[in-house]
């Protein structure tokens, strides 16, 4: 009975919807029925005290571990010191300025780089990246900070930035070769990157405080392990892409290990590389961002101190800001990925190194001259342009005008999509819940998946987190789903119309490379705190995905096809429903699965502004410095994450399978 | 014939799949349905061959008759499962690790079919690199890079990177490469198959003119018999692993061990390959045109020799040997032998 409802799908679907939405609205009568509270509740009896262990064995590792020589201390505490000394020496350069002596008798011995210098130099990378067009671009977004009075907390997140970038690509490169080399250690790791890219970030952040304590060091530590695990997947992937006939020539050179890692295997996967290097570059800005919760100071500590003052204007200001900077820092890197090897130039020393010449001018000079001249040192208070007060206005001006309609479309998106579907999650048993997505994985994916997911929902009730777990499911669901609705059509029109195209895929692109963090800032002003707020936000950060992929997916549908479609009589109409949309399915659900992962991590972000799921519980485990709390929520939205992700997956491939591609 | 061998292999195997380094201890030669029965694939099976000092060695396959697979166990890129190799009289498959690299280093040379030029050296360093990765210094380097690429006329395009130049300057820039470090032993695997058809005619002219000057050893890949039959002293043909036959082309065309090998020497140009020893006859006293090379191919002689109503006399170390006449010509050009 059951293998054939199995095999008809139209009756499975239908009957396990029917099933929970049953169960689900009458959870409670049941419970009173039969006087049973753990169809509703899971019993605080059966709960896993695994928040205790975590927390009981980071105490131990803290106060009492040790190794022969030294205690577990010593070495976090000497990790502290190999980061912070050459971060310290970056803020010094690009902040502070050099000096001796301590307190009150400290003499600078040098000042900071002169705001002209650094905007030289990085116009100096730009070129030598690509044209004068970059050049110009980033110069622009470099000196808008100076103009608009970010410079300081500007350098501050470069400094951080700068450190934790090295650090992560180098770390990433030597992992991943390494995993290159040895199979066990490549089976290893895969599991535990692909749960570090789903555990949220703020899940780590708190053991890494009590390791290394609130400060800029233990933001630095959360920012590289939250940017490397790219970096490794990538450097992997293009280790194993250079082509064999490389390898084979190395070898026949007579090259030993050593040999054919540095001069053949990695300068091969070079262009790779470099788009590794771009993503740990943004992953590091979006982290550093966060991480000014945990003392890094910078941009980031200036949006979320703004936005706790109720300073709209500031935090606008602030929060354009890191769009100027990160747009500058992506621009450029990608510039760098797409840059081939170029012929030396001839000439005396000037002229073969044009710009190491100018730079190394410009702050000489500007070192002299800003003793004399305040305003080549420190650009002038007196010309910053603060846009604040426009932005305060603008904002009371709107909330003022339309307070009425936005409460209207907030009021009706909340009374009839998110309460009714809140209320079926939340209304879903415990026990039934497990099921349910276990029976939805076997289906799609095989008994193996199902099993998975079995153990993984159990996981999430046993740590009695159900009831958060299914608002986190139930956010995240709504959001995707708009999410998608907006982005589909978005990617379809972008694929039809070369023209949108551009204008929507660059704006995609330029979406990206925010830190998630920004996208908090207009809704909270627009529709202050609350789930609302939160799917809003939820939906900007993940519509990129959907968009692209749809766009991609019409794009790679083989001409042939649509010639053969066009021969057979297809209005265009006919040509997206019948042979586009079909082939890229896989495509679609590729993009679904990159809409859930980026709402996913976002939603913890919107733990922020008020929501009451998963995020929140690791929220508040941050502010409580509990780690075991923290990891066990954190490893509950992974879990949801690392379910979803297979379930997608296997749909993709299934419609692969079936269409031959 | 009395050249040395400098290659030897014997009863070379090389089988991929589940029990593939066990299942030849217990089944010493199996067959074609032997293999298939324990899911094994036998790249190359059985393979005597014997590479003389100074010959074009060519093998000739179609795709998936293991060819390239033989030559990478003559090299040992890939390690063969059973059999024997000998270069130049050493056994190359217990040499240790060091011993082989110092082997590649000094002796071996290779070219590969889609060129494998390291993108982010110039056409310079990228000839320099067999001497770069022995730690010859640059200057020295550099100077013996600036020879090779002279010789395969890419002169003035040392600057260049690989993507700045075509598929045929790409891969004089592979042959540049592989004979910096002055090799012994010249692998080329399928050189010229990724270019045009008329790009490889001018490389496969280029490819004698070097043979001519420098008189290496050479192991040659190729899946096109028109290539094999200009370029080769001595072809082997590959089918399955197997090889179906070794000899020199006029042989393999007058006498093809197989049927498959007689199906590719069906279509050739017989001209080109049957040289004028093999249709001569023997001298009967008379008066004569003129003389011929004992080995010209009829090709190269049919003009004089047609044009003629005397016969020409065939010459072997200035000592004639046999005479040749219209008809001779005439039946190879129309194909009646």
């Amino acid at each position: 009975m059951i293998a054939r409802a199995a095999r008809s799908g139209w009756l499975f679907w239908g009957s396990l919807f029917a099933a929970t939405w049953l169960l689900s609205t009458y959870s409670f009568q049941l419970y009173k029925a039969l006087d049973a509270r753990w169809i509703v509740r899971y019993p605080k009896a059966w709960e896993m005290p695994l928040e205790d262990h975590i927390s009981a064995f980071l105490d131990w590792l803290v106060e009492s571990a040790g190794f022969y020589f030294f205690s577990f201390r010593d070495l976090t505490r000497a990790i502290s010191a190999l980061i912070e000394a050459p971060y310290q020496v970056l803020r010094n350069l690009l902040v502070e300025g050099f000096s001796s002596g301590v307190g009150d008798a400290a003499v600078q011995i040098a000042p900071a780089l002169s705001w002209i210098a650094v905007i030289v130099t990085i116009m100096a990378i730009g070129h030598y990246a690509r044209d004068w067009f970059l050049s110009v671009l980033v110069g622009a977004c470099f000196l808008y900070l100076a103009v608009f009075g970010q410079w300081e907390s500007a350098m501050v997140t470069l400094a951080s930035v700068l450190i934790s970038v090295p650090i992560g690509v180098v770390g990433g490169l030597f992992l991943g070769i390494l995993a290159y080399r040895v199979s066990w250690f490549e089976r290893m790791l895969r599991p535990v990157l692909d749960l570090m890219q789903t555990v949220p970030v703020f899940a780590y952040l708190v053991p890494i405080l009590i390791l290394f304590g609130f400060g800029p060091v233990a933001a630095l530590v959360a920012t590289v392990i939250y940017a490397m695990p790219p970096m490794v997947r990538i450097t992997i992937v293009a280790l194993n892409s250079v082509p064999t006939e490389v390898i084979e020539a190395g070898r026949m050179a007579g090259c030993r290990n050593r040999q054919m890692m540095w001069k053949v295997l990695v300068p091969s996967a070079v262009p790779t590389l470099m788009v590794g290097v771009n993503q740990v570059i943004m992953l590091t800005l979006n982290m550093v961002i966060i991480a000014s919760m945990i003392g890094a100071g910078g941009l980031g500590f200036d949006v979320l101190s703004s936005l706790r003052r109720l300073d709209i204007g500031g935090g606008i200001e602030a929060g354009l800001g890191i769009v100027v900077m990160a747009i500058a820092l992506d621009r450029a890197s990608q510039a760098f990925a797409e840059r081939s090897a170029r012929h030396p130039l001839d000439g005396n020393l000037l002229q073969r190194h044009p710009w190491s010449g100018t730079v190394f001018l410009v702050i000489a000079s500007t070192l002299i001259l800003g003793q004399f001249v305040p305003a080549v040192q420190t650009y002038p208070d007196t010309l910053t342009i603060t846009t604040g007060p426009f932005w305060s206005n603008t904002m009371e001006w709107i909330n003022v005008n339309f307070f009425d309609t936005f409460e209207a479309i907030k009021t009706v998106i909340l009374q009839w999509l998110l309460l009714p579907v809140k209320k079926f999650f939340a209304g879903i048993p415990w026990a039934w819940g497990i099921i349910a997505t276990a029976l939805i994985a076997w289906r799609v994916g095989g008994w193996k998946i199902g099993l998975l997911a079995a153990l993984l929902m159990t996981f999430i009730a046993a740590s009695g987190l159900w009831p958060k777990a299914m608002v986190t499911i139930y956010l995240c669901g709504v959001s995707v789903l708009i999410a998608t609705i907006i982005g589909i059509p978005l990617g379809i029109w972008a694929a039809e119309s070369p023209r949108a195209g551009r204008v929507i895929l660059g704006l995609m692109d330029t979406l990206q490379t925010l830190p998630s963090f920004v996208y908090l800032i207009p809704v909270v002003m627009l529709f202050r705190v609350g789930d609302f707020s939160a799917m809003i936000a939820v939906i900007l950060y993940a519509l990129a995905p959907a968009v692209r992929y749809a766009a991609h997916g019409l794009k790679e549908v083989p001409p042939p096809l649509i010639e053969a479609g066009l021969m057979s009589g297809c209005t265009k109409r006919q040509l997206l429903w019948r042979i586009k949309l079909p082939l890229a399915t896989p495509h679609l659900f590729l993009g679904l699965n990159q809409t859930i992962m980026l709402a996913l991590s976002m939603l913890v972000i919107t733990a922020l502004v008020g929501t009451r799921d998963l995020g929140q519980e690791v929220y508040i485990a941050l502010t409580k410095a509990n780690a075991g709390q923290g990891i066990v929520a954190g490893l509950s939205v992974a879990f949801i994450a690392i379910i979803t992700d297979r379930i997608i997956n296997a749909l993709a491939a299934g419609q692969r399978e079936r269409l031959g591609v | 014939m009395t050249t040395p061998v400098i290659l030897d292999c014997r009863n070379v195997w090389k089988l991929y799949g589940a029990q593939a380094d066990t299942f030849l201890n217990t089944n010493a030669n199996p067959s074609t349905a032997d293999l298939e029965a324990a899911n094994l694939i036998g790249a190359v099976r059985a393979v005597n061959v014997q590479i003389r000092k100074g010959e074009i060695f060519v093998i000739m396959g179609l795709s998936g008759s293991g060819k390239s697979t033989l030559v990478r166990c003559m090299s040992r890129l890939v390690e063969s499962t059973a059999g024997e190799i000998r270069f130049e009289g050493k056994d190359l498959l217990s040499a240790s690790e060091e011993e082989l690299i110092q082997i590649r280093r000094k002796k071996m040379g290779m070219v590969f079919q889609q060129f494998a030029l390291l993108p982010h050296l110039t056409v310079l360093e990228n000839a320099a690199f067999p001497l770069d990765v022995q730690g010859v210094d640059k200057t020295t380097r550099e100077a013996r890079a600036r020879e090779v690429v002279e010789l395969v006329g890419l002169k003035g395009r040392e600057g260049y990177f690989p993507r700045e130049l075509s598929g045929g300057q790409q891969q004089r820039v592979g042959i540049a490469r592989s004979l910096a470090a002055e090799p012994e032993i010249w692998f080329l695997d399928e050189p010229f198959s990724a270019l045009d058809p008329l790009i490889r005619r001018e490389m496969q002219d280029e490819f004698l003119r070097l043979q001519n000057i420098l008189h290496k050893t050479i192991v040659f890949i190729t899946h096109d018999f028109d290539e094999a039959i200009r370029l080769a002293d001595r072809i082997a043909v590959m089918k399955d692993g197997i090889i179906e036959q070794v000899a020199t082309p006029e042989e393999l065309v007058l006498h093809p061990a197989t049927d498959y090998v007689a199906e590719f020497t069906r279509h050739v140009s017989r001209a080109k390959v049957i040289r004028a020893a093999s249709v001569m006859e023997p001298l009967n006293g008379g008066s004569f045109a003129g003389e011929v090379a004992h080995d010209a191919v009829i090709e190269a002689i049919a003009d004089p020799v047609e044009a003629s109503d005397l016969p020409h006399k065939v010459m072997e170390d200035g000592e004639p040997v046999g005479q040749i006449s219209r008809k001779a010509v005439v039946d190879v050009l129309v194909g009646r032998r």
